[in-house]
C-alpha cells in the first residue's frame, strides 16, 4: 500500500486513467450497441480492435513511415492520421460485418440458443486472432513516433500532454456524434426500436438484418477509432493486443449498464482511473488484476451497472 | 440433409449396440478398458501401425514420448468430463475452467513443496482432497451469486476470474513466487516391485495408468449422477430454465451442483498434473487451454460422457500425432502451432452445421432440431 505515490500522483494518475479510459469506452460502445440489440457478447469485438491497430500500422507503412522515421510536419502529419484512421475504421467495421454474417447470422436464421451463440462468439474471436498471430509470427509491431509527446499545459502539477488531449477530444466527438445519431436519425430509431422489442420492431417495418448489420458497422467505426488512438499513445502492437483491451472495456460497458451508449463512456472513464489509482496504490504489476477484480464484483453485485440497461428490455 | 442420413446411421449403429446381448456388451467394454491400459507399453504399442513403402506410418507419435501424450491426453480427456457437467449438463458456460485446474495445481504445490512458503510439508496424497475441496468451495464462492444472473454473465465472470488466478499467480511473489513458480513438488506414494519409486521422473505411464484409473471412477459417479434426479434437474434446467423453475425444481441449488462438481474435477486434475510435473508456475495456465478444453467438450458434443471423451482426446492426442505424421511425408508441420485457429473453424462451423457434437447426446439433439423448427419464418425469407 503505497499510499504516497497515489495522493503524491493524484492528478497525473487522474489523467492517465482518463485517456486510458477513453479508448475502453470507444471498445465499450461496440458492446454495448451489439449487446442491447442481440443480447450478445460480442466476444469477437476485442478482434476487431486488434484489426484496427493493424491495419493502421500498415496504412503507415505503406504511406513511408517506419520506427526510426522522423515525426512529420503538420500537413504530412494530419494526411497520415486521417487516412490511418479512415483505413482502421473501415477495416475494423468490415471485420464485425464479416463476423455478423459468416457466424451470428446462420445461427439466427436457426434458432440456435443462446450457448451457440456464445461459442461461436469465442470461436470467431480466437480464429481472428490465431490468424494474425500466425501471419505475424506472434511478434509485437512498434508503431511511428507520428505525434512526439509533449507536455502542453500543466493541471494541479500534472502535465497534460498533446496525444492525451487528442485522445480525450476524439473520444468526446464520436460520443456525442453516436450519441446524436442513435437519439436523433431515423436509423437510430430504428436500432432502439429492435432494442426494445425485435418481433414488434419487425412488425412495424423496421428491418431488423438491416438494424443489426447497422449495430456491428457502428460498433467496429467506435473500434476502429479506439485502434488508431491506441497506435498513437501506446506504440506498438501485437495479435493479442485485443484481449485485455477488450475484456476491461466489456467491464467497463457492464460497469456504466450495458446497453446504455453513455453508460459505456462513464464506465470506460470510470475504469481507466480507477485502475490507475490501483496501480499507484499497489504497483504497476496489480493494474491488470484490479481491472479483473473489479469486473468480478461488479457482476456479482451489480449486474445492471451505473446507469442502467437503457437500450435493452428489462432483466431477463 | 447430410445431417439426417448421419444421424440415422449413428442411430443404426446405436440400436444395434443396444440390440446385442449384455455379456457382449460388457465383455466390449472390458476389452476397450484393458486396451487403454495397456496402450502406453512400448511392446505394444510399438505394433500400431503398418509400413507404407520405406516407411512405418505409426498410429503412436513419433515425435515425443507416446505415454507422456497419453497422460495429457488423460489429463484433457479428464477436464472435458468435467466441464461437460457444466456446459453439457446444465448448460452452463464456463469460459475459465482452467482457473479452478490452477488452483488445484498450485493448493498441491503450496502444501508439500519444501520450497513453498508455507513449510507445511504434506505428503503429496494428503493434499490431493485438499485440493479437490478448494478447487469445489472456490467454485460455490464464485458460482453462488453469478448463477442467479443470466448465462452469458456468467461466461464473463469465469473468464475474468481465470485471468485473475494467472495473473495473480504470476505477480505475487509472496505465495505463489511469480514466473519463478514452485518446484520440488512431490511425486505420488508408492514403491514398484525393483524397489524404486513407482511414480517418477522418466516414465510417464504410472502418472498415465493412475489418470485412467480416475477417470473411470469419475466416469461412473458422474453418469449415475446424470441418470438421477439431479441429471433429470439439469436437463430440465438447459431446456428451460423458467419452466423448469415453475415446475418445482431448485434451478438454483442445481446450478450450483453442476458448477461445484465440475470445479471439483478441475481441482482433481491439477492435483495429479502438479504431483507428475513437480514443478508449477503461471505460464501452464493460460487461456488458451481453457477455451481448448470446451472445444473438446462442443466438439466431442456437450452432454454426453462418450462426446466428451472422444472430444478431448481429439483436441490433444490428434495435433500430437500430426507432428510425426508431418516428418513422415516431408514437411515439418506442427500442427500444436495452428490448433487453436483450425479449432475456431471447426467449433464455428459445427454450431452452424452440427451444433449438437460429433457424438450427440440424442436429447439435445432433439433440442436443436425443435429450436431449428421453431425459427420465426420471417428469418428465413430473404431479406430486401
Amino acid at each position: 500500500m503505497n499510499f504516497d505515490e497515489l495522493f503524491g500522483n493524484f492528478p497525473a494518475l487522474t489523467i492517465t486513467g482518463l485517456e486510458q479510459g477513453a479508448i475502453y469506452a470507444l471498445i465499450a460502445l461496440g458492446y454495448t450497441l451489439v449487446y442491447g440489440v442481440l443480447r450478445l457478447i460480442n466476444f469477437a469485438h476485442s478482434e476487431v480492435f486488434m484489426v484496427g491497430t493493424f491495419t493502421a500500422l500498415w496504412t503507415w507503412q505503406a504511406l513511408g513511415y517506419n520506427q526510426n522515421s522522423a515525426a512529420p510536419a503538420l500537413g504530412p502529419l494530419i494526411l497520415a492520421i486521417l487516412a490511418g484512421l479512415v483505413v482502421a475504421m473501415v477495416a475494423a467495421a468490415a471485420t464485425a460485418v464479416t463476423v455478423e454474417l459468416v457466424a451470428y447470422r446462420p445461427l439466427r436464421r436457426r434458432n440456435a440458443p443462446p450457448l451457440a451463440f456464445l461459442i461461436t462468439a469465442i470461436g470467431a474471436s480466437f480464429v481472428l486472432a490465431e490468424s494474425f498471430g500466425i501471419g505475424t509470427r506472434r511478434a509485437p509491431f512498434g508503431m511511428p513516433d507520428l505525434i512526439p509527446q509533449k507536455t502542453v499545459f500543466t493541471l494541479f502539477g500534472a502535465g497534460v500532454t498533446n496525444v492525451q488531449l487528442l485522445i480525450l477530444s476524439v473520444t468526446l466527438i464520436m460520443m456525442i456524434g453516436l450519441d446524436q445519431f442513435v437519439n436523433r436519425s431515423r436509423l437510430g430509431r430504428g436500432i432502439r426500436a429492435v432494442a426494445q422489442d425485435a418481433d414488434t420492431a419487425a412488425l412495424m417495418g423496421v428491418n431488423k438484418n438491416r438494424v443489426i448489420l447497422l449495430v456491428f458497422v457502428l460498433g467496429g467505426l467506435m473500434a476502429g477509432v479506439g485502434a488508431l488512438l491506441w497506435d498513437l499513445r501506446f506504440g506498438y502492437t501485437k495479435f493479442n493486443v485485443g484481449f485485455l483491451i477488450g475484456l476491461k472495456a466489456f467491464s467497463a460497458a457492464v460497469l456504466g449498464g450495458i446497453g446504455n451508449l453513455r453508460g459505456a463512456l462513464l464506465g470506460g472513464l470510470l475504469l481507466g482511473v480507477v485502475e490507475n489509482y490501483a496501480a499507484g496504490l499497489f504497483g504497476g504489476d496489480w493494474k491488470d488484476f484490479t481491472g479483473f477484480v473489479l469486473l468480478i464484483v461488479l457482476l456479482m453485485f451489480r449486474p445492471t451497472g451505473l446507469l442502467g440497461e437503457s437500450l435493452g428490455r428489462a432483466r431477463a | 440433409m447430410t445431417a439426417t442420413v448421419d444421424n440415422k446411421r449413428t442411430a443404426g449403429f446405436k440400436s444395434r449396440w443396444a440390440a446385442m446381448p449384455k455379456q457382449v456388451r460388457w465383455a466390449a467394454l472390458a476389452a476397450l478398458i484393458v486396451l487403454l491400459y495397456i496402450l502406453p507399453n512400448k511392446w505394444f504399442y510399438e505394433y500400431l501401425g503398418f509400413p507404407i513403402g520405406g516407411d512405418y506410418f505409426a498410429f503412436y507419435t513419433t515425435r515425443s514420448d507416446f505415454a507422456g501424450v497419453l497422460f495429457d491426453t488423460a489429463v484433457f480427456v479428464l477436464l472435458a468430463v468435467g466441464l461437460n457437467v457444466v456446459v453439457g449438463f446444465a448448460g452452463l458456460l464456463d469460459l475459465g475452467y482452467f482457473g479452478f485446474y490452477a488452483l488445484g495445481a498450485y493448493t498441491v504445490a503450496l502444501l508439500t513443496s519444501p520450497e513453498s512458503r508455507f513449510g507445511t510439508n504434506w505428503p503429496w496424497l494428503a493434499a490431493v482432497p485438499l485440493a479437490v475441496m478448494v478447487a469445489m468451495v472456490s467454485g460455490v464462492i464464485l458460482g453462488g451469486p453469478t448463477l442467479r444472473l443470466r448465462g452469458d454473465y456468467l461466461a464473463i465472470v469465469t473468464l475474468g476470474f481465470a485471468e485473475m488466478i494467472r495473473l495473480y499467480a504470476s505477480r505475487n511473489e509472496g505465495i505463489a513466487q511469480g514466473q519463478r513458480g514452485i518446484p520440488a513438488i512431490p511425486h505420488p506414494p508408492g514403491t514398484g516391485t525393483d524397489g524404486k519409486p513407482l511414480f517418477g521422473v522418466v516414465d510417464a505411464r504410472p502418472y498415465y495408468w493412475l489418470m485412467l484409473t480416475l477417470i473411470l471412477l469419475v466416469l461412473l459417479l458422474i453418469r449415475n449422477l446424470a441418470n438421477s434426479r439431479v441429471g433429470r434437474a439439469w436437463v430440465a434446467i438447459r431446456e428451460d430454465e423458467d419452466a423448469a423453475e415453475i415446475m418445482g425444481v431448485p434451478t438454483f441449488k442445481y446450478k450450483l451442483w453442476a458448477f461445484a462438481i465440475g470445479a471439483a474435477v478441475a481441482g482433481l486434475t491439477g492435483a495429479i498434473f502438479a504431483g507428475k510435473q513437480t514443478f508449477i508456475n503461471s505460464d501452464q495456465f493460460v487461456l488458451e487451454s481453457s477455451i481448448l478444453v470446451l472445444a473438446a467438450v462442443i466438439l466431442g458434443g456437450a452432454g454426453n460422457i462418450k462426446g466428451a471423451i472422444v472430444g478431448g482426446a481429439i483436441t490433444w492426442y490428434l495435433p500430437e500425432w500430426l507432428r510425426g505424421v508431418g516428418d513422415l511425408i516431408g514437411v515439418n508441420f506442427d500442427a500444436a502451432e495452428y490448433r487453436i485457429l483450425v479449432f475456431g473453424v471447426v467449433v464455428i462451423i459445427m454450431m452452424i452445421f452440427r451444433p449438437q457434437g460429433m457424438v450427440p447426446n440424442r436429447r439435445r439433439a432433439a433440442e436443436f432440431a425443435d429450436r431449428r423448427k421453431e425459427a420465426v419464418p420471417q428469418e428465413t425469407v430473404p431479406n430486401e
